[in-house]
């Protein structure tokens, strides 16, 4: 039998009476990637949490080389030789590099430190994983990519024997995703075990030696990544065979225009944007990290000032200065970002989705009629079909993409015209994607017009009518659906004219 | 609340239930225990005298705390509270005395200068972006500069018969003072929990960036919360100065932090988002329950003092230690 570095044998945890995990067993291997697959709220976070100490198993034990092993905490699971990149970077975000990597293992004397050791050592960690980052440096200076590079090299400092990855590519860009999987190589080159989790299929098979797919607490089963099609991976996670990663496009025309943007500029980020959209239609908005497409959509929900340029909306020029404006106007903002501006984990499902639409169910303006209110939110659990206990749960102890479904139905109880989405799939699971893309395809058909931004491609050209892609800060070309491919988008967006670019 | 309960009983499995149970109305637990504890430990406690003297003594605390409740549930903060129950609390008194008695005028200027605070404090924290502690710092300070100088630094005697009679007074023998705390308690969970008003405070409380993309008007609903709190501090010194029968400009001091200890007590969080004013109202009476009961005991002041600071700080370690199983 083969030598196992990490072994999970039989985990059992429940929430107060509700089973989140029902005897899972999984194990690591020296050299390995292990990949772990599962729809939201299929327990992959719960175990991982577990793993790493911050939860306790009701049953089942963990094994680290043989040994029995029972992190207290996150620090302390660290120390027995398991490091894990949350999918959530949580650095801090004002102190330098060196001292994030050393955070609570500081060199020094007592109760002083000594930041030219620490800078030296960090050094020489950032320098095995071939990374040009400069120990002294802030945090809050480096791109999200350099920020998770750097929570590696904190892992590689401890001589991590396990690093477990969180979605760690849902922030990154695609040439920054070849440098992970450089470094991972080098990991198991090493003898390290890897636990990979994440949503893109592309990846997964790209780096998995084996995959064990949770469904609904319960494991479905451990493969070689060989054995397995993609088709095979998505029916045994979701329960059912999904014919398509898209749903059938529903036939019909586009409509009126209904925005419009005409040499649109903000200081720094954007330069003469101009686009178009027109009822029932959805227009793309592609590029890499930076390119300016959060901003993009920020500026037009007025969260940025607008130094230059025009916005129409069904024919009528606005000026939109901010949120309750574009609100007003009929704009609705899915934000890229769930817990930053997202949602408000600090209250229930029903209150969390109704804050924008509270008006519609108030008596004399203000007085909320419960049965109102409760309709509209029981209405919207229904359409997108969000998995909660009842409309009084936490908003926050939903899975990703329950949150996010809150987050949609929030937005669509008012009905608006427009939407502007940003990366309205990210770290969400297949299921729970296909579901967003039907509801998508469905508001464009009802006549809605829709900005979509993303970051995966096969999502732009499987839904979009149009795309636009952006690079740095302007709009380097637009594709209709006979011109779209992941290669076309792909130059533009590295800012490179013609066709004559290959991907890889 | 009640459909929550339901709930909870619904869920089957026994232990977690009661776990659940206990996390929830953590506050409500303590406070019958402390409450049968005092009881039975002592034959004065439980007297109709004595608990209506509590209640009356809990009341101004509790309207203060109810004020903080709603000021900390929109993510802020109010330190000025003391020093604008003096300020309020001698301007109207100069309006109640006996000579020239006029009731409406004293309890408008009460009100009107406590609300003219909070007003300031909160165009201050929401337009001028100084954080709240600061902000309610400086007005704490000037507020009761603004009390000494108006008075001379002597306090305002002779109040008329009505004045006394909000601080002193009893209706079919509940104390006035009972009774506005319980309309004001009435009517802020009112607001807090059935109005849109008090449904965006929670909002901006809770994820300020997202109720800003939801279209929330976070300035305006940010001032007008300080400006509630204001006008409830005013209130409080009213009831305040009739209650010790002059106003004081010297009087309230340190109040703001009894009220602030209240709320968090009652389960309101300083991170704002979260929270109800009967958990404040709750918190104010099991303070003043148990000063009452170690009073009784014969306790030192100074003993009591101390422990009020254990109860305190143990009543958040538990709310926090608990926060899983609430989730």
């Amino acid at each position: 039998m083969e030598h196992r570095l990490l072994e999970v044998e039989g985990i059992t945890k429940s929430f107060s009476g509700v089973l989140a995990l029902d005897h899972v067993s999984f194990d690591v291997r020296p050299g390995e990637t292990h990949v772990l697959m599962g729809e939201n709220g299929a327990g992959k976070s719960t175990l991982m949490k577990i793993i790493n100490g911050i939860y306790h198993a009701d049953e089942g034990m963990i094994k680290l080389e043989g040994k029995e092993m029972k992190a207290q905490s996150p620090m302390d699971a660290m120390e027995k030789g398991i490091s894990m990149i949350h999918q959530e970077l949580n650095n801090v975000l004002d102190m330098s590099v060196a001292e994030n990597i050393f955070l609570g293992k500081e060199y020094g004397r007592g109760i002083f430190y000594d930041r030219r050791l620490m800078q030296e050592k960090a050094g020489e960690v950032l320098k095995r994983l071939d990374l040009e980052i400069s120990p002294a440096v802030k945090m809050r200076e480096l791109s999200v990519a350099k920020r998770q590079m750097v929570e590696i090299a904190k892992a590689v400092s401890v001589n991590a024997k396990i690093i477990i990855m969180d979605e760690p590519t849902s922030a990154i860009s695609h040439k920054e995703v070849e440098a992970l999987f450089g470094i991972i190589g080098n990991f198991k080159k090493q003898g390290m075990g890897i636990v990979y989790i994440s949503h893109k299929m592309d990846e997964i098979f790209r780096i998995a030696d084996r995959i064990t797919i949770l469904r609904d607490g319960k494991s479905v089963g451990t493969y070689k990544a060989g054995h397995l099609t993609i088709d095979q991976l998505i029916a045994k996670m979701v329960g059912r065979t999904m014919e398509n990663m898209f749903p059938p496009p529903i036939e019909h025309e586009p409509g009126e225009e209904a925005l419009r943007v005409e040499g649109l500029c903000c200081e720094h980020v954007l330069e003469d944007i101009s686009l178009n959209i027109r009822k029932g239609e959805i227009l793309g908005l592609a590029g890499l990290m930076g390119a300016g497409r959060s901003e993009l959509a920020e500026a037009l929900f007025g969260m940025r000032r607008i130094k230059q340029g025009k916005v129409w909306i069904r024919g009528k020029e606005r000026e939109i200065r901010r949120p309750r404006d574009a609100v007003k106007a009929g704009l609705a903002f899915v934000t890229e970002d769930r817990a930053l501006s997202g949602l408000n984990k600090k209250t229930s499902v029903k209150k969390d989705m109704s804050i924008l639409t509270l008006g519609r169910y108030c008596r004399w303006k203000q007085v909320i009629s419960g049965r109102k209110e409760n309709a509209a939110v029981d209405r919207g659990i229904r359409t997108l079909k969000i998995k909660t206990g009842s409309r009084n749960q936490n908003v926050g102890s939903l899975s990703g993409g329950n949150q996010q479904k809150v987050i949609v139905a929030r937005w669509l109880l008012g009905e608006p015209d427009i939407l502007l989405m940003d990366e309205p799939t990210r770290g969400i699971d297949v299921g729970a994607k296909y579901e967003i893309y039907s509801i998508i395809q469905k508001l464009a058909a009802e006549g809605k017009a829709i900005l979509m931004i993303s970051s995966e491609m096969p999502e732009l050209i499987g839904l979009c009518h149009r795309v636009a892609v952006m690079h740095e800060g302007r709009i380097r070309g637009e594709l209709t659906r006979e011109e779209m491919s992941q290669e076309a988008i792909m130059a533009l967006a590295a800012g490179m004219e013609g066709d004559c670019v290959n991907r890889e | 609340m009640r459909q929550e309960w339901r709930e909870i009983v619904s869920t089957g499995n026994k232990e977690g239930q009661f776990k659940v149970y206990v996390a929830k109305y953590g506050i409500y637990f303590l406070f019958l225990l402390v409450f049968i504890l005092l009881s039975v430990s002592n034959k004065a406690f439980f007297t109709v005298n004595n608990l209506l003297n509590i209640s009356k003594q809990a009341s101004i605390v509790a309207i203060i705390a109810m004020g903080q409740t709603i000021c900390l549930i929109s993510g802020g903060m109010d330190l000025s509270s003391g020093s604008v129950m003096a300020l309020a609390g001698v301007t109207s008194a100069m309006y109640g005395l006996a000579d020239g008695t006029n009731m409406p005028a004293a309890v408008l200027t009460a009100i009107g200068v406590g609300m003219t605070c909070g007003l300031i404090n909160g165009l201050i924290v929401s337009w001028g972006k100084v954080p709240a502690f600061i902000a309610t710092l400086g007005m704490q300070q000037a507020a009761r500069g603004m009390a000494l100088l108006l008075t001379n630094a002597t306090p305002v005697f002779g109040l008329s018969e009505q004045y006394i009679f909000l601080g002193s007074g009893k209706i079919s023998g509940i104390p006035v003072l009972v009774i506005v705390m319980i309309l004001v308690m009435l009517a802020s969970a009112f607001m807090l929990n059935k109005t849109k008003f008090g449904r965006h405070i929670y909002a901006i409380g809770g994820n300020e960036l997202s109720a800003y993309v939801s279209g929330l008007n976070v300035k305006r609903t940010r001032l007008l919360a300080y400006t509630i709190t204001g006008a409830l501090t005013g209130l409080g010194g009213l009831l305040l100065a009739g209650r010790i029968q002059s106003g004081t400009p010297a009087m309230a001091e340190g109040y703001e932090l009894d009220a602030i200890a209240g709320a968090v007590i009652g389960g309101v969080s300083t991170s704002g988002g979260i929270g109800s004013v009967y958990g404040a109202v709750i918190g104010a009476l099991l303070m003043t329950m148990v000063n009452n009961g170690l009073d009784l005991l014969n306790v030192s002041a100074y003993y009591q003092q101390i422990i009020k600071g254990i109860i305190i700080v143990l009543t958040v370690f538990i709310d926090v230690r608990t926060k899983d199983i609430k989730k």
